[in-house]
């Protein structure tokens, strides 16, 4: 039997419930069953004419279906998915009576270009200016586009339907707000003010204008032909990330709560870290301290000692600068370690999931820690010389693992860290 | 329901600096004297007949020094990242590198803000007949300025805050407009209370002076039309109006403050926060009486600061909580500010602590009785943030005994 505190004394938080959604498909088994078979889920776009871009694939989920079509109901529609699937796993509470606080993780939410087109056409005139918009607005007809383009919306609706408790929160970290969702629940369960907490993160936001902006930062791949070979993480010839949907969600407890009540435990959160890079809006800094100083936090939070990790899940979004930047990082933290412990990037073959990227990785670092194998990370031709990681390339490889480092990098110099393990320290 | 409180043998948490810039003006003086004189800074003309309370000229550079900054981001950033300065100058830990270095950002924003010409330049293209497949893509690469963008994402207030400012510690953005706020003081409070973190800024900002705000509150018809009136004088004529603000403060730890002999405007006792499921009338105001309950004990010479947007049915649902405390003074925020969103609950409480610091009240400014006059100086403020949707949230301030 495990003591139900940690090595710092606060109580040990668990998982004891996981769903997950992405591009490969719906749930832990089939997301699974394709992420070690090495499937990629980058396809060209069909949800909207990709003439004029330059990137034209993504990791979009086309097997949900939402009416009206938005990004935010998209999201909002995987993230109950996932969370009735994390649900029904950990076997928690009564139907819509979770006993514990929601931690939302969600891209940022904004009135779409469906929406005020319908305006535009509304109008009815040739030639107007944004106060004929404006004009036109009120009166209800529109009232349920106010509802939906609160940034709040999602985590209502969550919050409602799953009966969490108290003010649910809806965060964001750009990249790494996944990471934080999860960083978030640990600490309520750690300061004890709760049992459980469910933590959910989600991203739909594959739409015309996301992908532009990105593309005009010069962020994402342009290989578009074939869609499944553009994100190549550590590969010398990788030339940026591809957007990608997706969403997970995990039921966190106290060990203590879990075991009364006889919960099947999937793993253990042991550490988080974060620590933010006031160095530019969309780069690290140069000789990558915060993240550095990311992974120590980490480390230090879960009272391991670099050895103790057999397998980091990369943030590797394949991007030329990360992916340099992390080893570069990862090298200091872990010394020699860092060429030896298997890493792997599932972005090779679910893509960036933004928002979810951190709830969707760690959740592959539960499936990896539970299978004893690590998924490969696909598209991996051409190492990179410069990055002496052990890259788990093409196939997946069994392995001995009984504790994950997940990392989450992301824009405004968000760094956020995870360890997981299979049992408490 | 979930809630923060510095428990006993947990550190009590003061509030070391206020950073303000709003319609009022600039800086912790210039506000209260509006306060004092019931100046309010209206605008009925610039978006009619949508009224606005917008930003008191600032000159950015004071606070924001490079220019190739400022043009980094858009108006709700640069407002946030002033009045993040203005916050750490009162806590007197500006440029403090070791300080500034661990210290853990909290920031309720809201984002997305667009570029007019480039929208309706679509829209009229295409009202015009323009319809070949890729139109709207190729429209957007050539006209969307690459850092918009970054000036647009939520988290880019922290991000722009940490660049400025140099913060290094850790920065989460929350977002969910007026509880925002709340959780995001809440989330502080609860960290430093348990000995997580020693330091936080915590805050946010908006700006009100947005055609792409009133568009999309104007599709719930929350917005206010023609002509001002005080919060609490709406109900016949209900809606907000939209608020230019930024609102930060730095809270800590009682044995951080000390060591480093930094003085208390007060200490924040407790936040609490829920979500109302609002499908019947009087949801709201039960869910206000349940976080006024979970509040420490009060016992002090008491009053409410309150975040009501003068839309309805929340206005009046906050109308009927208040007056079950209908003993203890009220003050709108809304009346003087105007609709400041995610930013009206960092408000509430930066007045709150600036009350009780300068040992009084600001006056009342109302002509429905709401309001009245408070003598003597006020030892614990309630405030109250209550969405004009979803959300409810409740602190308690107090002077540090």
């Amino acid at each position: 039997m495990t003591a139900p505190r940690d090595k710092l004394g606060r109580p040990v938080v668990v998982v004891t419930g996981m769903g997950i959604m992405t591009s490969l498909g719906a749930g832990k088994a089939d997301n699974w069953a394709k992420l070690v078979a090495g499937e990629s889920g980058i396809r060209t776009i069909t949800r909207f004419p990709v003439d004029g871009l330059k990137t034209t694939m993504a990791g979009t989920v086309d097997f949900v279906s939402v009416d009206p079509f938005s990004s935010t109901g998209l999201s909002e529609r995987m993230a109950e998915l996932v969370t009735e699937e994390a649900l029904a796993q950990a076997g928690i509470g009564a139907k819509a009576d979770f006993p514990g606080p929601l931690f939302l993780a969600v891209a940022p939410v904004e009135v779409e270009w469906p929406q005020r087109r319908e305006l535009g056409r509304a109008v009815g005139a040739p030639d107007f200016t944004y106060d004929d918009l404006l004009r036109i607005s009120g009166g209800g007809k529109y009232s349920g586009y106010h509802h939906r383009f609160m940034f709040g919306s999602v985590a209502a609706h969550l919050a409602e339907i799953f009966g969490t408790k108290g003010s649910p929160i809806s965060l964001s970290t750009a990249c790494a707000s996944g990471a934080t969702s999860i960083q978030l629940g640990v600490e309520a369960i750690r300061r004890g003010e709760t049992d459980a907490a469910l933590c959910v993160a989600t991203d739909g936001t594959v739409n015309p204008e996301a992908l532009v902006r990105f593309s005009l930062l010069s962020a994402l791949s342009t290989q578009n032909d074939p869609p499944q070979a553009a994100s190549r993480p550590f590969s010398k010839n990788r030339d940026g990330f591809v957007m990608a949907e997706g969403a997970g969600a995990l039921v966190l407890e106290s060990y203590e709560a879990a075991t009364a009540r006889g919960a099947k435990i999937l793993g253990v959160i042991a550490g988080c870290g974060e620590l933010t890079d006031s160095f530019h809006r969309t780069r690290s800094s140069p000789d990558g301290k915060p993240i550095i100083g990311c992974m120590n936090k980490t480390l230090a939070d879960a009272g391991m000692t670099p050895d103790q990790i057999d397998h980091i899940n990369a943030h590797g979004t394949a991007t030329p600068e990360n992916d340099k930047m992390e080893f570069n990082t990862t090298s200091v933290v872990f010394g020699e370690l860092a060429q030896k412990i298997p890493v792997t990037s599932n972005k090779s073959m679910v893509g960036h999931t933004i928002s979810a990227a951190g709830a969707v990785e760690a959740i592959f670092s539960l499936l990896t820690l539970e299978h004893q194998r690590i998924p490969p990370t696909i598209n991996y031709e051409t190492p990179d010389p410069t990055i002496l990681f052990n890259v788990v390339g093409n196939t997946a490889r069994d392995a001995r693992v009984t504790a994950v480092m997940s990392n989450s990098f992301g824009f405004g110099g968000q760094n956020a860290s995870l360890i997981l393990t299979r049992e408490p320290a | 329901m979930t809630d923060t409180a510095s428990k006993p043998g947990q550190t009590e948490v003061w509030i070391t600096g206020i950073g303000l810039a709003t319609s009022l003006g600039e800086g912790l003086d210039a506000n209260w004297a509006a306060l004092q004189e019931k100046r309010i800074n209206v605008d009925e003309k610039g978006f009619a007949p949508y009224v606005v309370h917008p930003l008191m000229p600032v000159t950015f550079d004071s606070q924001i020094p490079k220019k190739g900054d400022q043009r980094q981001m858009e108006a709700w950033q640069r407002i946030g990242t002033y009045a993040a300065g203005l916050a750490l100058d009162s806590a007197g830990i500006k440029g403090n590198k070791d300080i500034l270095s661990k210290i853990d950002m909290v920031v309720a924003a809201g984002g997305g803000e667009r570029d007019l010409n480039v929208d309706t330049g679509v829209l009229t293209a295409e009202a015009k007949g323009a319809n070949a497949p890729g139109f709207l893509n190729e429209r957007l690469m050539s006209d969307l300025r690459p850092t918009l963008f970054l000036a647009q994402l939520s988290n880019l207030l922290a991000g722009n805050i940490a660049i400025v400012h140099g913060l290094g510690g850790t920065s989460r953005t929350f977002m969910g407009e007026e509880v925002a706020g709340a959780d995001a003081a809440r989330i502080a409070l609860a960290r430093i209370a348990s000995g997580e973190s020693d330091i936080a800024l915590v805050g946010g900002s908006h700006n009100g002076e947005r055609k792409d705000l009133l568009v999309l509150y104007e599709f719930g018809d929350f917005n206010l039309k023609d002509k001002f009136a005080p919060v609490w004088a709406r109900t016949d004529h209900p809606g907000f109006a939209l608020g230019s603000a930024g609102a930060f403060l730095v809270l800590e730890s009682r044995a951080h403050a000390e060591a480093r002999g930094a003085k208390p405007f007060a200490k924040l006792s407790s936040v609490v926060a829920d979500l109302a499921r609002r499908k019947q009338g009087g949801d709201m105001t039960a869910t206000l009486e349940k976080l006024w309950a979970k509040l420490p004990k009060r016992e002090g010479k008491g009053a409410i600061i309150s975040g009501a947007t003068g839309a309805e049915p929340a206005t009046s649902e906050e109308r009927s909580f208040l007056k079950s405390h209908a003993d203890l003074p009220v003050r709108s925020t809304g009346t003087m500010f105007g609709h400041t969103m995610e930013t009206q609950f960092p408000l509430g409480i930066a007045l709150a602590a600036l009350s009780i610091s300068r040992g009084a009240l600001f006056p009342p400014n109302d002509s429905t009785g709401t309001e009245i006059e408070m003598q003597g100086a006020p030892t614990q403020i309630v405030v109250v943030g209550a969405g004009h949707w979803r959300g409810e949230g409740m602190a308690l301030v107090e002077a540090v005994g």
